[in-house]
Order: C-alpha cells, then structure tokens, then sequence
C-alpha cells in the first residue's frame, strides 16, 4: 500500500540495521503509525529480522502500532507541568470524552497521549494539538480546544494539513 | 551574506571570512533580535518576526533594520520576546500587532514604550533592559548568553562571532594530549547528571586500543521539566559542534553522533542545518582547517524512552536496538558503540569546551568551587514567579537561585521544597536552601545536581504525592532487564499509592525503605540505583506528611484524590456559575447569583472546579 513513498524513506539508508530507528521514525511522521506491512518492508530492506524490527518499534514510545485518531492531543506530563496541574488536563479529556492516554474515540476523531517534557516547562502545562503548542493550560481552555476540534473536523494548522494530506494519500491507495 | 559558501582550508581563510562577516552587519541602523526558540515558538514568536518582516517592507526599512531570529534567551515564559538595539530595549509578551508601533515609536523616534517592558514581580516596576531584569542580574551567563548573538540557522553569525576559533587554536597549536591536559586543569565535569570528571574520560578514552573511536552528545534530555540541553542545541548547534570536534581531535576519533530527543523538533532541525553548514564550509569533512583533521557527523533521533539517556543504553539505540542497558564491566571509553571506544558527554559539557580552549583553563577554574568549576545551567520550574534558564557559577547557593532570581514562591505562597536531580535527584526543604549547587554537597544532602531541574514546591505540593509521580515515571521507564529495578520500582509504587489512597499502614513506611535499599544496591543501571531517591528524600524530609497520610488519613496539602473532599463555601460563593459549566461529571449545582453545591455522589474528585472558580470559593477539606 505505501511501497511508493516508503522507497523515500528507505532511500540512502537499505542494508544499515542502525538506521532503524530513524526510518521507524520516519514512517511514523508519515503515516501516524507504524504499518505492520510497512514493518515488514523496513525488516527486508535494512536487512533487520522482522522479531527485531517488532521489538524496536514496541519498545519505543514515539511509536504507535495502532492507528491514531484523526486529531491527536497530547499532555505533557513533566515535571514542571505535572506541579502545574497537567493532571487536571488528563481528567479534563477523561471527563468530556471518556479517554484515558493512549486510547483513541470512537468515532476515530481523537487520540489522546502523554509526553514527559517538550522543553516547553517555563510555559507548562502545555498541551500540543497535531503539532502545535498550546501554554498555560487550564481544563477550561482544553475543553474549547476539544470543542473547536469536534466542531471543525480537523485541527486548520500546518501540521494537521500536511498529515490530512498524507492521510489522504493513503486511503486512497 | 555569501551565496556559495566559500571552502574555509585554512585558519587563515577562516579568519578572513570573520573580518568579512563583521563588516557586513556593520551598516545596519537597529537590530531585532526576537526569540525563536521552542518556548517563544510556543507564544507565536514566528507571527511576531512576520509581522516585523512585513511592516518594515511596507516602510521601506528593510536596509536599515537588522531582524535576527535567536535561539532561547532562557526567560520563555515572558516570551515571545525581544531585543532592541540601540539601547538594549527588552520587550517581551509580544503580539503580532505590536510589530507596527515598535517601528514607528522605538525603532523611528527612540521612544520607549511602556506597555511592553517587563514589570518586576517584586517591586512591581517597569524595567527597561535585560541587565537589569532581577532573573538576570544574578547569572552568570557565560554559555546561554550567546544565544542572542546567533541565528542558529547561521553559521556566518557563529563565525562571526568568534566561532571555530577555538578549533582553530585547537588544530595549529595544541596536540592531542595537551587538550586533554587543558581540559583536565579547568576542572570540568560532566553536565549529564553523574559529574564524572570530562578529562579523564578523555584520556580513557585515547588511550583506549583501536583505530576506529566515536564521540557522542547525549542529548536526551531525560529530565521531565528540564531544557537547558535543549536551548543550546537549539539556540547555538554549532558551539555542540565545534566542542566535539575538540573532543573528537583530543581522544581520535573521526566520527561523532548526536542523539537528541524527538520531542525536541526544533533542535532536530538546526542541529541537521548547523551540520550541513559546516560541511559546505569545509569545516567537517576531510582535512580541516588543512590541519590534516578529519571528521564527519550523524544526527540520530531518540524513541521518547528515559532509560536511552543512560551511555549503555544510548549506544545500543544508536546501533538501531532496543535501548537496554547492558553491565559496564568493560568502560564504554573502551567498549562502546560498535564495540569500539567511544567517548560520550551531555550537550552541555560538549559546549563547555570551546570557552575553555579559547579563554584558557584558568579561566573556568576560576568560577565554581573547589570540586565543582565553571558555570551551570539550571531550569527553574514550578511553583515559582520566574520561571526559566538560570545559568549561575557553581557553588552558588539554592536560596539565591530561588529566591533572588526565581522571585519565590507564586501567590504570596511559601516555599516549601526545591526538588533537584530529576528523578534521579531528591526534595531539600527550605532549611536546606543554604546549600551550594555543587556536586558533592546536594550528593551529601540526599540529592544532586543531576542535569540541573530545579523544580520549586510550596505548600499546595503533596510531598508524598511527589513521590508517587516520580515512581510512576520510573516505573513507566524501567526497561525491565532487571528484576529489582522492575519489580522493586513496582513495589514501592504499590506501597506509596496506598499511602496517598488511605490504605498505608505504619510499617509500610519501613518496608519501603528496606525496598528502596535493594533497589539501590541491585540494580543494574542508574536508573534503578537512583530510583529510591526521590522516595528517601521526602522520607527523610518530610516525614510528618507520610505520618498525616498514613495515621490522619489526611493530605496536608489537599492534593491526595482518595483523601479529599471539595466543596464550596457559600459566604464567599457569588453564583457565577464558571464551576457549574466546567464540572465534567455535572456534579455542581446552583441558581445563577445563588451560592452553588457540589453534590458529593456525583464528584470524582478531579479537581477542576477548584482550578476554574476566579473568587477562591472551593474549599478542599
Ligand atoms: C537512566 C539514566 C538517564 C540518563 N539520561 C541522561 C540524559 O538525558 N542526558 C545526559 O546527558 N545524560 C544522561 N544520563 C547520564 C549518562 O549516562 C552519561 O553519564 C552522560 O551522558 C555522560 O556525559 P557527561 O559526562 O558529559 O555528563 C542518564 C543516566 C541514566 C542512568
Ligand atoms: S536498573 Fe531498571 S532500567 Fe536499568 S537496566 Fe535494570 S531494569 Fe533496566
Ligand atoms: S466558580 Fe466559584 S464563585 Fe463561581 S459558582 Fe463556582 S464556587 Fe461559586
Ligand atoms: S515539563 Fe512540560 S514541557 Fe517540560
Ligand atoms: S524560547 Fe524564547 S526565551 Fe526560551
């Protein structure tokens, strides 16, 4: 399904089982997750046994095996942000849309996930809706954040387009 | 500014290119200098430098205004904000809008304006410069100060400013062993957390059997509420560089990694352009400088896993692994990535070099205390009025850090702990402030300095709550190899859970510490070694919230979900009604103008109201 821009990602980097991790990262940005069939391609390629390629992308956290939501919130939860109050963003989402961190909606709309720090402290708590920051958080400002994302569809930043985009792509194949 | 970057072969060239760039930024009439880093981005600083960019072209000032994008100043909770020269204007809580009056009234009349200064918390006044905004005064900026003077999108700025010199003196007048020797007597020590002694990993290092060695910058960042790595990879990717560089002549090895976090897009990206950069100059690559140097570099993003900041670890992600630390009975100067000697230090440290190889090492050694040289970054968070990067002289006192830069506790609070180390690090009370930052003083006293999160406390943080956080995080991030660090750290979650949920009993306490000794001494890496630290501090410190949790079933601070209960005192309710809307699980009722209820079945407790009512009217009992 994605061979074609997977051959990209792969591009400069066949037969080096240390470029894993950066080619996971890669198909990760592109597809929101990591493909099982991507997986597969990725173990031929860089010459890595699949168990491997498995065990990397379980391992690390920057990688979903799942597919995530169409929006995807995430809550930092570092240190500076947690002595914020970032706990009473996590409840916020668990109260209005009854998801705990990594888990997506029903409806496929959103994913909430949880990060430890995006250097961001002094501005904590922060939250990042597809790729953009958001300071100073309280459970209220959240709750029209979500409520702007449900009413909208899809979050209107560089991000969120180059993703829909992507997203695009794949589903049409 | 060159087109075609011409190849720098020579000291001489390069000091050629220098005389060039600084006569070329000479004809400029004010200069911009406007936050760009991850924090002022966070702010919209990017809407900010636009909206500049085009009112100075609808005015035809483009020739005469230089606008210059900067890494981190370290003061991003004002952000986004700027520096304007002449005069050293500092503005800051910038909005887009105000692009258009800063031309017209400072830029064109010299005119100061009023509203965009910043206001000292303390005294309340207006202060007109960076020099003498409290935050600053008391630092001792000696590495985050450049980051004003360089885009790190530009190597030219880094040149120009005297970059690559201390290469340069590096490759025509030091050897190998006489770098190591320099950066023994400056008395430098590692930046990542653990304070071993740079030189002597160095001299491991190159003594080290093989032909093929490697250096590598940690940057990881594993600290959850620390930055400092993060703003000078990302505000001055070339002093990284240039200081591995150094690194890579002194131990030889030809080859350097960066690993840096993937939560830190923007360091990703100008540490990716500083390295083609220096490549189309010539300054890495083959021969450098025609000093018959040669060395090249990789940049490897990490997998957003806290045990990969740890060396073994961090070697076995690099070979494209999954990050489990493995027993250092061989050294990784000896032994490490590939199986080959390789040196690693933490972006700080890294960056330390190159001041240090230009001004001497008297000049480091100089600053600091007996065991402890230079200058430290910290990141101060929390429950503080400043917030931000604080770069003091070793051996400065905590209190200072807290109190004369960070402006003490927020609200008119007190403050009650400094948390230092990360969860590596401990909790000092205030009756500890007096310490000096130093290695082996917040090492005697339970903590450390770790990487350098300082993470203020007052009375509305739970300290065993703090504890609990920390295991939690360590328990997410144990790799699991070993079985005391994983079960141990699983254990003593159990254990202090129970306590903040009401069910701890007295002799919990003590099986927490014989845990938190077997985990210590058990485990193979440090992440599990220094597990228990967090949980000994507040154990030794705080101990009579421990006592509240556990004989009270009370948590002093009301942060303890199973312990509380929220309600709202109707003398000081006014029925605005914000709490009604913003309850979740609808359990607040109440006529508008009316004092309103919480209705105690429904609550769950998640503390939102509290957060939300503007007049102080909830009550947490
Ligand atoms: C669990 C764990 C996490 C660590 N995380 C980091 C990190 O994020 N950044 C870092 O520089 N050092 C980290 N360290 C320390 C490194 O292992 C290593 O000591 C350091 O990078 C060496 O550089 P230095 O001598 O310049 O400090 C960590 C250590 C452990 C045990
Ligand atoms: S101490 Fe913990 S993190 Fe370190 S190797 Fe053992 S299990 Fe893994
Ligand atoms: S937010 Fe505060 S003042 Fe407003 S109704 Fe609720 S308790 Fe009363
Ligand atoms: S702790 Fe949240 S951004 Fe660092
Ligand atoms: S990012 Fe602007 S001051 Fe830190």
């Amino acid at each position: 399904m994605s061979v074609l821009t997977l051959e990209s990602i792969l591009k400069g980097r066949r037969s080096q089982p240390h470029q894993l991790i950066e080619v996971l990262h890669d198909v990760q940005e592109r597809y929101r997750h990591i493909p099982e069939e991507d997986m597969r391609i990725v173990s031929r390629e860089l010459g890595v046994p699949l168990i491997e390629v498995y065990r990397v992308a379980n391992f690390y956290k920057a990688f979903s095996l799942k597919p995530r939501g169409r929006n995807v919130i995430t809550i930092c939860t570092g240190t500076a942000c947690h002595v914020r109050g970032s706990n009473l963003l996590s409840n916020q989402v668990l109260g209005q849309l009854g998801i705990s961190p990594g888990d997506t909606t029903e409806d496929g709309q959103l994913t909430l996930e949880q990060v430890n720090c995006l250097g961001a402290c002094a501005l904590g708590p922060v939250v990042v809706l597809n790729g953009t920051y958001y300071k100073h958080m309280t459970p209220s400002k959240l709750r029209s954040l979500i409520n702007s994302v449900n009413e909208k569809g899809i979050e209107d930043t560089d991000d969120a387009k180059g993703k829909t985009k992507g997203k695009k792509r794949q589903r049409s194949h | 500014m060159p087109k075609v970057k011409p190849r720098v072969k020579s000291v001489k060239d390069l000091t050629e290119l220098r005389k060039r760039l600084r006569s070329s930024v000479k004809n400029f009439k004010s200069k911009l200098t406007i936050c760009g880093g991850t924090g002022c981005h966070a702010s919209r600083s990017q809407d900010v430098i636009d909206a500049f960019k085009k009112e100075l072209k609808k005015r035809k000032l483009e020739e005469g205004v230089w606008v210059r994008a900067t890494g981190c100043h370290g003061f991003c909770e004002q952000g986004p904000l700027m520096i304007l020269e002449p005069g050293n204007i500092f503005y800051c809580g910038l909005k887009p809008g105000d692009a258009g009056e800063i031309i017209a009234e400072t830029i064109l009349k010299g005119e100061v304006i009023e509203r965009l200064l910043y206001t000292d918390p303390v005294t309340s006044k207006k202060v007109r410069t960076e020099a003498e905004i409290p935050f600053y005064r008391a630092q001792d900026r000696q590495l985050l100060a450049q980051n004003r003077h360089v885009d790190p999108c530009s190597i030219e700025d880094y040149i120009a400013i005297g970059g690559y010199s201390a290469l340069a003196k590096t490759l025509t007048e030091f050897s190998p062993e006489k770098v190591i020797e320099e950066v023994k007597i400056s008395g430098l020590r590692g930046r990542g957390g653990g304070g071993f002694p740079t030189a002597r990993k160095w001299a491991e290092c190159r003594s080290a059997p093989g032909e093929e060695k490697y250096v590598i910058c940690n940057a990881d960042e594993g600290d959850p509420g620390a930055y400092m790595d993060r703003s000078i990879l990302e505000g001055n990717p070339h002093l990284v560089i240039e200081g591995m560089m150094i690194g890579a002549w002194a131990i030889g090895a030809r080859q350097g990694y960066i690993y840096v976090r993937n939560e830190y897009p923007l360091a990703v990206k100008h540490a990716r352009i500083a390295m083609q950069q220096a490549r189309e100059y010539g300054l890495l690559g083959d021969d450098i400088l025609g000093g018959g140097f040669s060395f090249d570099m990789e940049i490897c993003r990490g997998g957003g896993a806290f045990v990969c900041g740890e060396s073994t670890a961090l070697m076995a992600s690099l070979e494209g692994k999954v990050g489990e630390p493995r027993p250092k009975d061989v050294h990784t100067v000896a032994n490490g990535l590939w199986h080959k000697p390789t040196t690693l230090n933490n972006v700080e440290t890294w960056a330390n070099v190159p001041p240090i190889i230009s001004n001497g090492a008297a000049w480091f050694a100089g600053k600091g205390t007996r065991g402890s040289k230079g200058t430290k970054i910290f990141a101060l968070t929390g429950r503080v009025k400043n917030t931000g990067l604080v770069e003091v002289a070793m051996g400065t006192p905590l209190r200072t850090i807290v109190f004369d830069i960070g402006g003490g506790a927020i609200n008119g609070r007190a403050v009650k702990a400094v948390q230092t180390g990360g969860p590596s690090g401990g909790c000092l009370p205030l009756d500890r402030l007096d310490l000096p930052v130093d290695f082996d003083a917040l090492y005697d006293a339970g903590s450390m300095v770790g990487s350098g999160g300082i993470v203020v406390m007052d009375e509305k943080t739970c300290m065993v709550d703090v504890a609990k956080y920390f295991l939690a995080f360590l328990q997410d991030e144990s790799c699991g190899k070993c079985v005391p660090c994983r079960l141990g750290i699983d254990r003593m979650l159990e254990i202090v859970t129970d306590i903040t949920e009401g069910r701890g009993r007295p002799e919990q306490i003590d099986l927490l510490k014989e845990l938190a000794d077997t985990v210590a001494s058990a485990s193979l890496c440090g992440l599990g070694k220094t597990a228990p630290n967090p949980v000994l501090s507040t154990l030794r410190y705080f101990p009579e919230e421990y006592e509240a949790h556990v004989n009270e079933k009370r948590c002093p601070a009301g942060v303890c979900r199973e312990l509380i209960e929220y309600e709202i005192d109707a003398e000081k309710c006014n029925g605005c009604g914000t709490c009604r809307r913003a309850c979740p699980y609808d359990a607040i009722k109440g006529k508008k103008k009316e004092a309103h209820v919480i209705a105690s079945h429904k609550c769950q407790k998640c503390g939102i109201c509290l957060s939300e009512c503007k007049f102080d009217s909830i009550i947490v009992t």
